[in-house]
């Protein structure tokens, strides 16, 4: 594993409309073995098989978007991340990706804990919910935080678990892993202080120790 | 697309029970062209009462395909693409050696001194074609139920034989449930005198004993929904009840005409031999576990169930990809949503053509 790259340019590009996607794909080494947990359509599996010759595969719990996801020639099942990874081998994978589903996982310890299982390292993206905005609405409208990063109601939000950048370092702290790389996002700027303030989405390269 | 059926007959077939068969003719279809490297044939596994007459127009019937609506230009199986092959089964009474076959030792037809055969080695004669045509690797093996069970034991039998299997709507060993529906179709056969322990070739044939199995059979192909949808409790050319024992339903009427239709193209012999083999089959055979039963294959696999199909239940389709990703292997899986029960592999294709499409052409890039 190379360091963490020290890149002049606070700017991050897309892949497929996302930062998080970019930052990933810079972070995945070609030719190696991954897993997508929640993969939605396979956007980015298709990417990483296209452009770093990855062998691809999926899990999504949407029967939709599995139909979707297999159209596009990507090996997806349908199933549930809370369930679905017992079946697997230890270490069957390079890299176990969970990108924005975190905080819709039902036991993130757990899910986190398998994905280390299954494979060598886990790449974790998650929206970050000590932002600002958040933050700011919190208190001054009182209500449920309903921002551009978290969009939705509160009766209608797929989101169950709501985490920060500060509560996941704490986390791979207590649990002992080991963070090779971290990234902190703001659209498409890296930010490089106050994380916990300023982070819309942050990406953690994690293996055990 | 006119097509025309061909037969290749084998010297002889060594069975699972030990005995060998011969001579054996295979009857199959081709579709499509097969290209310069051999690398894009798929092998169609028929389902029970299924034949070799998978696509297109048949020259000698005039009638469609039972998979026309899967198989052909820009379909599923794109036979501007493929090279696709389909034979009627061993057991079989569409062309293939079965229980209605003469056999050259007395000059009569087999009848029930056909040997009982399973599923393996239906596969086994599907290899045997497969080489006369000359083709090392298959680009797919697919079927669905009794098809799908072909397509597994493809894949478990001759790993090096198949890029990728697609089994849709099948399972990798039958449950209570489903012998139980099988022993009820044998039964009700071998209760027709005519039946006459299978003796039945030169005289009347079992036909109210095949009718009775297939129209069970039906039941099972078709889910509560679909029939509600189809049938209700409408009645059948009549204001009121007839107060007797003629036909009142509509679904009364359906299921006699499905019963009396497939007495003339199916052998009730052929019925007991295929439903044994399917009952017979179970992957796990041998090894310990399901699991250990893939762990030479290095296929690429698509498993597909519908929702309402409460003959080969998702549950059965989970099983097999929960064992393949235990080992690791490329697997992907999908619930459709449908209402047509188990014949949805046969007539709810939209979803069903665009996983297939897009798998096929996945598979057929990595060969190329």
């Amino acid at each position: 594993m190379t360091a963490e790259p020290q890149k002049k340019t606070p700017f991050v590009p897309e892949v497929l409309g996302r930062s998080d996607y970019a930052i990933i794909g810079e972070i995945v080494e070609p030719n190696t073995k991954v897993l997508d947990l929640g993969c939605g359509e396979g956007e980015l599996l298709q990417w990483l098989a296209e452009n770093k010759g990855v062998d691809a595969r999926g899990v999504e719990i949407s029967g939709a978007r599995v139909k979707h996801a297999i159209s596009r020639g990507v090996s997806v099942y349908q199933g549930d991340i809370d369930e679905g990874l017992a079946d697997y081998p230890d270490q069957a994978f390079d890299y176990v990706i969970l990108s924005q589903t975190l905080q819709q996982t039902h036991h993130p310890l757990k899910v986190l804990h398998e994905m280390l299982r299954v494979g060598r390292r886990a790449i974790v993206a998650f929206p970050n919910f000590g932002h600002w905005t958040v933050r700011f609405t919190m208190m001054f409208r009182g209500g449920a935080p309903k921002t551009k990063l978290f969009p939705y109601d509160w009766y209608d939000s797929p989101n169950i678990h709501f985490l920060t950048v500060h509560d996941f370092e704490a986390l791979v702290s207590a649990e002992r892993l080991v963070v090779e790389r971290r990234y902190f996002l703001a659209g498409h700027r890296k930010i490089h202080a106050f994380p916990n303030l300023l982070t819309e989405v942050a990406v953690y390269l994690i293996r055990a120790q | 697309m006119i097509v025309q059926a061909s037969c290749v007959r084998f010297e002889s077939l060594s069975l699972d029970n030990g005995a060998t068969l011969a001579p054996v003719d295979v009857a199959y279809e081709t579709y499509g062209e097969l290209n310069p490297s051999k690398s894009n044939a798929i092998l169609i596994l028929h389902a029970f009462s299924g034949d070799a007459h998978a696509a297109g127009i048949s020259h000698e019937t005039g009638k469609p395909g039972w998979w026309d609506n899967m198989i052909g230009p820009g379909k599923a199986f794109d036979t501007n693409k493929y090279f696709v092959i389909c034979s009627n089964i061993l057991g079989g009474c569409r062309g293939s050696t079965g229980p209605s076959s003469i056999n050259p030792a007395t000059g009569c037809p087999y009848a029930m001194s056909f040997p009982v055969i399973t599923i393996a080695d239906i596969v086994r004669l599907q290899k045997m074609l497969v080489d006369s045509l000359k083709i090392d690797r298959l680009l797919s093996v697919a079927g669905g139920s009794m098809g799908g069970m072909q397509a597994l034991e493809w894949a478990v039998a001759f790993p090096d034989r198949v890029v990728s299997a697609i089994p849709i709507a099948c399972t990798t060993r039958h449950s209570a449930q489903q012998i139980a529906f099988n022993e009820v179709g044998r039964q009700a056969i071998m209760a027709d005198p005519d039946w006459n322990d299978g003796n039945y070739y030169d005289r009347k044939p079992p036909a109210r004993g095949l009718a009775v199995a297939r129209m069970v059979g039906h039941i099972t192909y078709m889910s509560d929904d679909s029939m509600r949808e189809k049938f209700g409790r409408r009645l059948r050319g009549k204001e009121n009840f007839g107060f007797d024992f003629d036909v009142d339903f509509e679904v009364e009427s359906y299921l006699r005409y499905r019963g009396s239709e497939f007495v003339n193209r199916f052998d009730a012999n052929s019925y007991l031999y295929i439903t044994k083999a399917m009952d017979y089959f179970d992957l796990t055979n041998g090894n310990s576990t399901l699991a250990a039963a893939f762990s030479a294959s290095q296929a690429r696999f698509l498993v597909i169930s519908f929702s309402s199909d409460w003959l080969y239940p998702s549950y059965q389709s989970q099983e097999i990809v929960r064992a393949l990703r235990s080992r690791n292997c490329d697997v992907a899986y999908c619930e459709l949503q449908s209402n047509y029960g188990h014949d949805a592999f046969l007539v709810d294709v939209a979803e069903e053509t665009d996983l297939i499409r897009g798998f096929l052409a996945s598979t057929y890039e990595k060969v190329q």
